[in-house]
Protein backbone atom coordinates (compact mmCIF):
# COMPACT_ATOMS: atom_id res chain seq x y z
CA UNK A 1 0.00 0.00 0.00
CA UNK A 2 2.84 2.36 0.85
CA UNK A 3 4.35 1.84 -2.59
CA UNK A 4 1.07 2.75 -4.27
CA UNK A 5 0.62 5.79 -2.06
CA UNK A 6 4.13 7.05 -2.78
CA UNK A 7 3.56 6.59 -6.50
CA UNK A 8 0.33 8.59 -6.36
CA UNK A 9 1.99 11.29 -4.27
CA UNK A 10 4.73 11.68 -6.87
CA UNK A 11 2.06 12.04 -9.57
CA UNK A 12 0.27 14.70 -7.55
CA UNK A 13 3.51 16.57 -7.00
CA UNK A 14 4.06 16.58 -10.77
CA UNK A 15 0.71 18.36 -11.17
CA UNK A 16 -1.73 15.48 -11.64
CA UNK A 17 -4.50 16.49 -9.27
CA UNK A 18 -6.65 13.45 -10.07
CA UNK A 19 -4.04 11.09 -8.66
CA UNK A 20 -4.96 12.44 -5.26
CA UNK A 21 -8.40 10.80 -5.39
CA UNK A 22 -6.79 7.37 -4.86
CA UNK A 23 -5.05 8.68 -1.77
CA UNK A 24 -8.39 9.92 -0.45
CA UNK A 25 -10.08 6.60 -1.23
CA UNK A 26 -7.41 4.66 0.66
CA UNK A 27 -7.50 6.70 3.85
CA UNK A 28 -10.97 8.22 3.95
CA UNK A 29 -12.55 5.75 6.39
CA UNK A 30 -9.71 5.74 8.91
CA UNK A 31 -9.40 9.50 8.84
CA UNK A 32 -13.14 10.05 9.11
CA UNK A 33 -13.30 7.59 12.00
CA UNK A 34 -10.60 9.44 13.96
CA UNK A 35 -12.40 12.73 13.41
CA UNK A 36 -15.77 11.31 14.35
CA UNK A 37 -14.48 9.73 17.54
CA UNK A 38 -12.65 12.91 18.48
CA UNK A 39 -15.53 15.28 17.70
CA UNK A 40 -18.55 13.06 18.23
CA UNK A 41 -20.48 14.76 15.44
CA UNK A 42 -20.98 13.58 11.88
CA UNK A 43 -21.08 16.97 10.19
CA UNK A 44 -18.05 18.25 11.97
CA UNK A 45 -16.19 14.99 11.42
CA UNK A 46 -16.90 15.16 7.69
CA UNK A 47 -15.87 18.79 7.49
CA UNK A 48 -12.64 18.33 9.43
CA UNK A 49 -11.70 15.10 7.64
CA UNK A 50 -12.17 16.84 4.26
CA UNK A 51 -10.18 19.80 5.48
CA UNK A 52 -7.38 17.45 6.57
CA UNK A 53 -7.17 15.99 3.05
CA UNK A 54 -7.19 19.45 1.50
CA UNK A 55 -4.37 20.58 3.79
CA UNK A 56 -2.44 17.41 3.01
CA UNK A 57 -2.82 18.18 -0.70
CA UNK A 58 -1.68 21.79 -0.32
CA UNK A 59 1.31 20.87 1.86
CA UNK A 60 2.21 17.68 0.06
CA UNK A 61 5.60 19.11 -0.96
CA UNK A 62 6.56 19.24 2.72
CA UNK A 63 5.80 15.55 3.31
CA UNK A 64 8.96 13.45 3.75
CA UNK A 65 8.41 10.37 1.59
CA UNK A 66 10.79 8.27 3.67
CA UNK A 67 8.29 8.35 6.52
CA UNK A 68 4.88 6.81 6.78
CA UNK A 69 2.20 8.79 4.97
CA UNK A 70 -0.58 7.77 7.33
CA UNK A 71 1.34 9.16 10.32
CA UNK A 72 1.69 12.52 8.58
CA UNK A 73 -1.97 12.54 7.50
CA UNK A 74 -3.30 11.55 10.94
CA UNK A 75 -1.21 14.27 12.48
CA UNK A 76 -2.88 16.92 10.32
CA UNK A 77 -6.30 15.51 11.22
CA UNK A 78 -5.73 15.26 14.98
CA UNK A 79 -4.36 18.79 15.09
CA UNK A 80 -7.44 20.08 13.27
CA UNK A 81 -9.72 18.13 15.62
CA UNK A 82 -8.00 19.47 18.73
CA UNK A 83 -8.25 23.01 17.37
CA UNK A 84 -11.93 22.50 16.67
CA UNK A 85 -12.62 21.09 20.13
CA UNK A 86 -10.93 24.08 21.75
CA UNK A 87 -12.79 26.59 19.62
CA UNK A 88 -16.12 24.83 19.93
CA UNK A 89 -18.91 26.85 21.37
CA UNK A 90 -21.45 25.12 23.61
CA UNK A 91 -24.32 25.72 21.21
CA UNK A 92 -22.46 24.77 18.05
CA UNK A 93 -24.80 23.04 15.56
CA UNK A 94 -27.11 22.14 18.44
CA UNK A 95 -30.34 22.19 16.50
CA UNK A 96 -28.85 21.11 13.20
CA UNK A 97 -28.82 17.37 13.71
CA UNK A 98 -31.20 16.54 16.52
CA UNK A 99 -33.45 14.76 14.08
CA UNK A 100 -30.34 12.86 12.94
CA UNK A 101 -30.29 9.42 11.48
CA UNK A 102 -29.18 7.33 14.38
CA UNK A 103 -29.27 9.40 17.52
CA UNK A 104 -25.50 9.52 17.90
CA UNK A 105 -25.46 13.20 17.24
CA UNK A 106 -27.92 14.34 19.81
CA UNK A 107 -26.08 12.67 22.66
CA UNK A 108 -22.70 13.79 21.55
CA UNK A 109 -23.81 17.42 21.34
CA UNK A 110 -24.90 17.38 24.90
CA UNK A 111 -21.87 15.37 25.92
CA UNK A 112 -19.59 18.19 25.00
CA UNK A 113 -21.16 20.43 27.59
CA UNK A 114 -23.30 18.61 30.10
CA UNK A 115 -23.44 15.31 31.85
CA UNK A 116 -26.57 13.34 31.20
CA UNK A 117 -28.69 12.03 34.05
CA UNK A 118 -27.83 8.46 35.05
CA UNK A 119 -31.01 6.82 33.83
CA UNK A 120 -30.64 8.45 30.42
CA UNK A 121 -27.12 7.05 30.12
CA UNK A 122 -28.26 3.59 31.19
CA UNK A 123 -30.89 3.53 28.47
CA UNK A 124 -28.43 4.35 25.71
CA UNK A 125 -27.55 1.85 23.05
CA UNK A 126 -24.03 0.45 23.46
CA UNK A 127 -22.60 2.37 20.49
CA UNK A 128 -24.04 5.67 21.65
CA UNK A 129 -22.76 4.99 25.12
CA UNK A 130 -19.23 4.35 23.88
CA UNK A 131 -19.18 7.62 21.95
CA UNK A 132 -20.68 9.45 24.92
CA UNK A 133 -17.97 8.18 27.26
CA UNK A 134 -15.19 9.03 24.80
CA UNK A 135 -16.60 12.55 24.39
CA UNK A 136 -16.52 13.08 28.13
CA UNK A 137 -12.77 12.51 28.24
CA UNK A 138 -10.55 15.61 28.33
CA UNK A 139 -9.20 16.10 24.80
CA UNK A 140 -5.61 15.24 25.67
CA UNK A 141 -6.70 11.80 26.84
CA UNK A 142 -9.31 11.45 24.14
CA UNK A 143 -6.81 11.64 21.28
CA UNK A 144 -4.50 8.93 22.69
CA UNK A 145 -7.41 6.62 23.61
CA UNK A 146 -8.92 6.97 20.12
CA UNK A 147 -5.60 6.30 18.39
CA UNK A 148 -4.73 3.40 20.67
CA UNK A 149 -8.04 1.57 21.02
CA UNK A 150 -10.12 2.62 18.03
CA UNK A 151 -7.41 2.87 15.39
CA UNK A 152 -5.26 0.30 17.23
CA UNK A 153 -2.01 2.05 16.42
CA UNK A 154 1.29 1.19 18.12
CA UNK A 155 2.44 3.59 20.86
CA UNK A 156 5.49 4.65 18.83
CA UNK A 157 3.26 5.78 15.96
CA UNK A 158 0.94 7.63 18.32
CA UNK A 159 3.94 9.48 19.70
CA UNK A 160 4.89 10.55 16.15
CA UNK A 161 1.35 11.56 15.24
CA UNK A 162 0.89 13.69 18.33
CA UNK A 163 4.49 14.89 18.28
CA UNK A 164 5.15 14.05 21.91
CA UNK A 165 7.60 11.74 23.67
CA UNK A 166 6.68 8.09 24.10
CA UNK A 167 6.67 8.55 27.89
CA UNK A 168 4.04 11.28 27.64
CA UNK A 169 1.87 9.10 25.41
CA UNK A 170 2.05 6.28 27.95
CA UNK A 171 1.20 8.57 30.85
CA UNK A 172 -1.79 9.92 28.95
CA UNK A 173 -3.02 6.47 28.05
CA UNK A 174 -2.75 5.40 31.68
CA UNK A 175 -4.65 8.46 32.85
CA UNK A 176 -7.17 8.11 30.06
CA UNK A 177 -7.85 4.50 31.05
CA UNK A 178 -8.26 5.50 34.68
CA UNK A 179 -10.60 8.35 33.73
CA UNK A 180 -12.73 6.01 31.62
CA UNK A 181 -12.76 3.42 34.37
CA UNK A 182 -14.08 5.97 36.83
CA UNK A 183 -16.70 7.22 34.36
CA UNK A 184 -17.96 3.71 33.76
CA UNK A 185 -18.02 2.64 37.39
CA UNK A 186 -19.49 5.74 38.97
CA UNK A 187 -22.95 4.82 37.79
CA UNK B 1 -6.37 -0.40 48.52
CA UNK B 2 -4.84 2.43 50.51
CA UNK B 3 -2.41 -0.06 52.02
CA UNK B 4 -1.33 -1.33 48.60
CA UNK B 5 2.02 -0.23 47.17
CA UNK B 6 1.66 2.78 44.88
CA UNK B 7 3.43 1.11 42.00
CA UNK B 8 0.90 -1.75 41.67
CA UNK B 9 -1.41 0.47 39.60
CA UNK B 10 1.59 1.47 37.45
CA UNK B 11 2.34 -2.22 36.91
CA UNK B 12 -1.26 -2.76 35.83
CA UNK B 13 -0.82 -0.14 33.12
CA UNK B 14 2.53 -1.55 32.09
CA UNK B 15 0.80 -4.91 31.81
CA UNK B 16 -2.01 -3.41 29.71
CA UNK B 17 0.52 -1.69 27.45
CA UNK B 18 2.24 -5.03 26.99
CA UNK B 19 5.63 -3.80 28.07
CA UNK B 20 5.84 -5.08 31.64
CA UNK B 21 9.08 -6.67 32.83
CA UNK B 22 9.08 -10.22 34.15
CA UNK B 23 9.94 -8.96 37.61
CA UNK B 24 7.07 -6.48 37.71
CA UNK B 25 4.66 -9.04 36.33
CA UNK B 26 5.54 -11.48 39.12
CA UNK B 27 5.00 -8.80 41.74
CA UNK B 28 1.68 -7.79 40.20
CA UNK B 29 0.37 -11.39 40.05
CA UNK B 30 1.40 -12.05 43.61
CA UNK B 31 -0.31 -8.91 44.82
CA UNK B 32 -3.52 -9.47 42.87
CA UNK B 33 -3.90 -12.93 44.36
CA UNK B 34 -3.78 -11.40 47.82
CA UNK B 35 -5.74 -8.16 47.30
CA UNK B 36 -9.33 -8.21 46.10
CA UNK B 37 -9.51 -4.40 45.74
CA UNK B 38 -6.64 -4.37 43.27
CA UNK B 39 -8.13 -7.37 41.53
CA UNK B 40 -11.31 -5.39 41.03
CA UNK B 41 -9.34 -2.38 39.80
CA UNK B 42 -7.56 -4.59 37.27
CA UNK B 43 -10.86 -6.07 36.10
CA UNK B 44 -12.40 -2.65 35.68
CA UNK B 45 -9.48 -1.52 33.56
CA UNK B 46 -9.70 -4.59 31.32
CA UNK B 47 -13.45 -4.07 31.01
CA UNK B 48 -12.90 -0.42 30.12
CA UNK B 49 -10.58 -1.42 27.30
CA UNK B 50 -12.96 -4.07 26.05
CA UNK B 51 -15.76 -1.49 26.17
CA UNK B 52 -13.88 1.06 24.05
CA UNK B 53 -12.67 -1.61 21.65
CA UNK B 54 -16.23 -2.73 21.02
CA UNK B 55 -16.86 0.55 19.22
CA UNK B 56 -18.19 -0.13 15.75
CA UNK B 57 -16.11 0.78 12.73
CA UNK B 58 -17.25 4.03 11.28
CA UNK B 59 -17.05 4.64 7.55
CA UNK B 60 -16.95 7.92 5.70
CA UNK B 61 -20.13 9.03 3.88
CA UNK B 62 -20.47 7.68 0.30
CA UNK B 63 -19.60 10.87 -1.59
CA UNK B 64 -16.71 11.80 0.68
CA UNK B 65 -13.94 11.45 -1.90
CA UNK B 66 -15.88 13.51 -4.45
CA UNK B 67 -16.38 16.27 -1.88
CA UNK B 68 -12.67 16.38 -1.08
CA UNK B 69 -11.74 16.61 -4.76
CA UNK B 70 -14.17 19.51 -5.14
CA UNK B 71 -12.56 21.35 -2.27
CA UNK B 72 -9.02 21.09 -3.64
CA UNK B 73 -7.66 24.41 -4.84
CA UNK B 74 -7.52 24.83 -8.60
CA UNK B 75 -3.76 25.07 -8.58
CA UNK B 76 -3.12 24.14 -12.22
CA UNK B 77 -4.20 27.34 -13.93
CA UNK B 78 -2.47 29.63 -11.50
CA UNK B 79 0.68 27.57 -11.84
CA UNK B 80 0.38 27.79 -15.64
CA UNK B 81 0.43 31.59 -15.62
CA UNK B 82 3.30 31.69 -13.17
CA UNK B 83 5.29 29.22 -15.22
CA UNK B 84 4.70 31.21 -18.38
CA UNK B 85 5.83 34.43 -16.68
CA UNK B 86 8.93 32.72 -15.38
CA UNK B 87 9.79 31.28 -18.75
CA UNK B 88 9.51 34.57 -20.65
CA UNK B 89 11.22 37.21 -18.53
CA UNK B 90 12.05 39.38 -21.54
CA UNK B 91 8.46 39.67 -22.68
CA UNK B 92 7.45 40.57 -19.14
CA UNK B 93 10.18 43.19 -18.93
CA UNK B 94 9.18 44.64 -22.31
CA UNK B 95 5.53 44.81 -21.29
CA UNK B 96 6.38 46.59 -18.06
CA UNK B 97 8.66 49.00 -19.94
CA UNK B 98 6.02 49.78 -22.57
CA UNK B 99 3.43 50.36 -19.91
CA UNK B 100 5.45 53.03 -18.14
CA UNK B 101 6.73 54.43 -21.41
CA UNK B 102 3.25 54.98 -22.79
CA UNK B 103 2.15 56.51 -19.52
CA UNK B 104 4.83 59.20 -19.76
CA UNK B 105 4.22 59.82 -23.44
CA UNK B 106 0.49 60.18 -23.06
CA UNK B 107 0.87 62.49 -20.11
CA UNK B 108 2.88 64.75 -22.44
CA UNK B 109 0.18 64.64 -25.10
CA UNK B 110 -0.82 68.18 -25.93
CA UNK B 111 -3.85 69.53 -24.20
CA UNK B 112 -5.90 72.25 -25.79
CA UNK B 113 -3.77 75.12 -24.58
CA UNK B 114 -1.94 77.25 -27.06
CA UNK B 115 1.78 77.51 -26.53
CA UNK B 116 4.83 78.53 -28.47
CA UNK B 117 8.57 78.42 -27.95
CA UNK B 118 9.78 81.79 -26.72
CA UNK B 119 11.95 83.50 -29.27
CA UNK B 120 12.75 87.26 -29.16
CA UNK B 121 11.29 88.45 -32.46
CA UNK B 122 8.10 86.40 -32.80
CA UNK B 123 4.73 88.10 -33.10
CA UNK B 124 1.76 86.34 -31.58
CA UNK B 125 -1.66 87.27 -32.93
CA UNK B 126 -4.39 85.31 -31.17
CA UNK B 127 -3.58 81.70 -31.97
CA UNK B 128 -1.32 82.51 -34.85
CA UNK B 129 2.40 82.91 -34.57
CA UNK B 130 4.00 85.18 -37.11
CA UNK B 131 7.62 85.40 -38.08
CA UNK B 132 7.62 88.95 -39.52
CA UNK B 133 9.19 89.81 -42.85
CA UNK B 134 12.86 90.71 -42.65
CA UNK B 135 13.30 89.09 -39.22
CA UNK B 136 15.59 86.12 -38.60
CA UNK B 137 14.67 83.74 -35.79
CA UNK B 138 17.64 81.80 -34.52
CA UNK B 139 16.63 78.51 -32.94
CA UNK B 140 13.80 75.96 -33.12
CA UNK B 141 10.13 76.87 -32.93
CA UNK B 142 7.46 74.58 -31.55
CA UNK B 143 3.82 75.71 -31.79
CA UNK B 144 1.10 73.76 -29.98
CA UNK B 145 -2.59 74.23 -30.82
CA UNK B 146 -1.91 77.16 -33.09
CA UNK B 147 -0.84 78.09 -36.61
CA UNK B 148 2.38 79.58 -37.77
CA UNK B 149 2.93 82.02 -40.58
CA UNK B 150 6.48 82.49 -41.66
CA UNK B 151 7.25 85.60 -43.66
CA UNK B 152 10.83 86.02 -42.52
CA UNK B 153 13.59 83.51 -41.90
CA UNK B 154 13.96 80.70 -39.37
CA UNK B 155 17.38 79.33 -38.61
CA UNK B 156 16.23 76.04 -37.07
CA UNK B 157 13.43 73.47 -37.04
CA UNK B 158 9.75 74.33 -37.10
CA UNK B 159 7.23 71.99 -35.51
CA UNK B 160 3.48 72.56 -35.51
CA UNK B 161 1.28 70.39 -33.31
CA UNK B 162 -2.46 70.49 -33.97
CA UNK B 163 -2.11 73.44 -36.24
CA UNK B 164 -1.16 74.55 -39.70
CA UNK B 165 2.04 75.70 -41.20
CA UNK B 166 1.58 78.53 -43.70
CA UNK B 167 4.46 79.92 -45.61
CA UNK B 168 4.92 81.62 -48.91
CA UNK B 169 8.37 83.03 -49.23
CA UNK B 170 9.71 81.50 -46.08
CA UNK B 171 13.27 80.47 -45.53
CA UNK B 172 13.59 77.67 -42.99
CA UNK B 173 17.00 76.13 -42.61
CA UNK B 174 15.82 73.19 -40.48
CA UNK B 175 12.99 70.73 -40.87
CA UNK B 176 9.31 71.51 -40.93
CA UNK B 177 6.85 69.15 -39.28
CA UNK B 178 3.12 69.14 -38.82
CA UNK B 179 1.64 66.81 -36.23
CA UNK B 180 -2.07 66.11 -35.82
CA UNK B 181 -2.66 62.57 -34.73
CA UNK B 182 -1.90 60.79 -31.50
CA UNK B 183 0.25 58.27 -33.24
CA UNK B 184 2.32 60.89 -34.92
CA UNK B 185 2.63 62.65 -31.62
CA UNK B 186 3.99 59.49 -30.00
CA UNK B 187 6.39 59.03 -32.84
CA UNK B 188 7.56 62.60 -32.48
CA UNK B 189 8.07 62.24 -28.73
CA UNK B 190 10.03 59.07 -29.19
CA UNK B 191 12.25 60.70 -31.79
CA UNK B 192 12.78 63.61 -29.44
CA UNK B 193 13.79 61.27 -26.68
CA UNK B 194 16.16 59.46 -28.97
CA UNK B 195 17.66 62.77 -30.10
CA UNK B 196 18.09 63.93 -26.51
CA UNK B 197 19.68 60.65 -25.74
CA UNK B 198 22.07 60.85 -28.70
CA UNK B 199 22.99 64.42 -27.86
CA UNK B 200 24.32 63.19 -24.54
CA UNK B 201 27.14 61.57 -26.44
CA UNK B 202 27.95 64.48 -28.64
Amino acid sequence: MDALVNKRIKQVLKGDQNAFSDVVTLYQHKLYQICFRMLGNKQEAEDIAQEAFVRAYINLHSYDQKRKFSTWLYRIATNLCIDRIRKKKPDFYLDAEVAGTDGLDMYSHIAATDQLPEDAVEQMELQDRIQYEISRLPDKYRSVIVLKYIEELPLQEISEILDMPLGTVKTRIHRGREALRKQLNNL
Amino acid sequence: MSTCPQNIVDYMHEYLDGDISRDHEQQLKKHLQACSDCQQHMHQLSDTIAFVKSAAHITAPPNFEEQVMKRLPKAKQRLGVQKWLRRHPIIVAAAVFLFFMSATLLSNYPNDEFSVTKQPNLVVDGQTVIVPEGEVVKGDIVVKNGDIVIEGEVDGNVTVINGQYMASTAVVTGQIEEIDETFEWLWYEMKEMANDFMSLFE
